[in-house]
């Protein structure tokens, strides 16, 4: 029982490092760009998708900082969905509902928060 | 340059500790921010929320592939955190917010209380093996590899229904209060369920990334995130995070321990004083 859950935990283990250095990446260039150019805005910084959107196609690295954060943020959903999927690859039907659940739950927070 | 460098520095450390420990580091970074930086406590706390991902994030890569951790008690008892978080961003408001910081105050005193008697234990760090049908029926009990000690620790845990309820509290509490619940999810593991402590730090690590994702979203689309800080912030507590858990690992419970026991002392003592109306 423990070997497979070494396998789970390896896969796991695995993507979560992809997005960690995934955003870490983002998250550098972005300083990088704010030492050459600059914050690129004056007094603010962009908080929606459209604005983040838009800042990166015009290069500014408040914007691609934003988008690296929001990348981080995103990791520990990820670690879920992945769990999800390595506990129905070992056939462990109970944990893939019980994080099944977690996800879901996580989820609904995210969109309360969202709203407000 | 000259603050950026600073903030980096500042996740370094608290990311460190915070993997060691298996909390956010947000007792570290908001003073910090605050009082020697001057800055709005608003963004001093949506600095650590991120500070709380990195931490978990950096640190669960380590730990997954030393098999540090427990996934299975994580996912189960996250569960109980999630659904504390939500009804705790319910219903802000309808309690007492000094009533609570004095409850959860006192009983951070009372772990403290806890962890010193088990410090001093002669028995020194027993670890629990029996059966229960809870943990067996949810195929909870684990092992780990423990580097300070040589030797591979085979471990079981009791009391999972106490567990779960400590586990949705400290959700109520970070969703009422706005307060990392790192501490208590560790106190929960170690101390209610008789888990040792190194995988009950891993094991907080993780699980405190998945609870504040949430929260996370709230600061980032309402604009308490500021790229100038947590950008450099996330990068210097990835970093230490990795640093954290290697160490951690090498580290002797006792040792862990010692270092939890004057923290949650001090948290405890900052949220019932804080319950009283006095800021420290």
């Amino acid at each position: 029982m423990h070997e497979e859950m070494r396998k789970v935990e390896l896969i796991i283990g695995k993507i979560l490092r992809i997005g960690v250095v995934t955003s870490e990446i983002v998250i550098l260039i972005g300083i990088a760009l704010y030492f050459l150019n600059g914050s690129g805005y004056t007094g603010s910084f962009p908080t929606r998708f459209g604005t983040i959107i838009s800042g990166i196609a015009a290069g500014k690295s408040y914007a691609i900082i934003m988008l690296g954060i929001f990348l981080l943020i995103l990791t520990p959903v990820l670690r879920v969905v992945v769990s999800i999927y390595a506990f129905y690859k070992e056939k462990d039907t109970m944990y893939v509902i019980i994080t099944t659940a977690v996800l879901i739950i996580l989820i609904i927070a995210m969109l309360l928060g969202y709203r407000s | 340059m000259n603050s950026m460098l600073l903030i980096l520095l500042m996740g370094l450390f608290a990311g460190c500790l915070g993997a060691i420990l298996g909390i956010g580091g947000g007792m570290i970074i908001t003073p910090i921010l605050t009082i020697m930086m001057g800055l709005d406590i608003k963004y001093a706390i949506g600095a650590s929320i991120i500070s709380v991902i990195a931490t978990s994030s950096g640190s669960t890569i380590a730990y997954l592939k030393d098999d540090m951790l427990n996934l299975r008690v994580a996912m189960f008892l996250e569960i109980a955190t999630t659904v504390g978080a939500i009804m705790g961003a319910l219903l802000v408001g309808l309690f007492s917010s000094s009533f609570l910081y004095v409850l959860f105050g006192f009983f951070l005193l009372y772990s403290t209380y806890n962890m010193v008697r088990k410090l001093m234990d002669k028995k020194g760090e027993n670890v629990y093996v029996g059966h229960d049908l809870i943990v067996d029926k949810l195929k909870l009990s684990n092992t780990y590899y423990d580097k300070s000690e040589q030797k591979q620790v085979d471990y079981s845990m009791k009391n999972v229904p106490g567990g779960f309820i400590m586990m949705w509290a400290a959700g109520l509490a970070s969703g009422l209060l706005g307060i990392g619940s790192g501490a208590f999810k560790v106190i929960a593991m170690d101390t209610i369920m008789k888990m040792p402590l190194k995988p009950s730090s891993a094991t907080s690590n993780l699980m405190m990334g998945v609870t504040a994702a949430a929260s996370a979203t709230v600061y980032f689309f309402n604009g308490s995130i500021r790229p100038d800080i947590a950008g450099p912030l996330a990068i210097g507590v990835l970093v230490g995070a990795t640093i954290g858990a290697r160490i951690m690992q090498v580290l002797k419970p006792k040792i862990i321990r010692m270092i939890f026991i004057p923290i949650i002392l001090y948290m405890g003592v900052q949220m019932v004083l804080k319950g009283f109306g006095v800021n420290l």
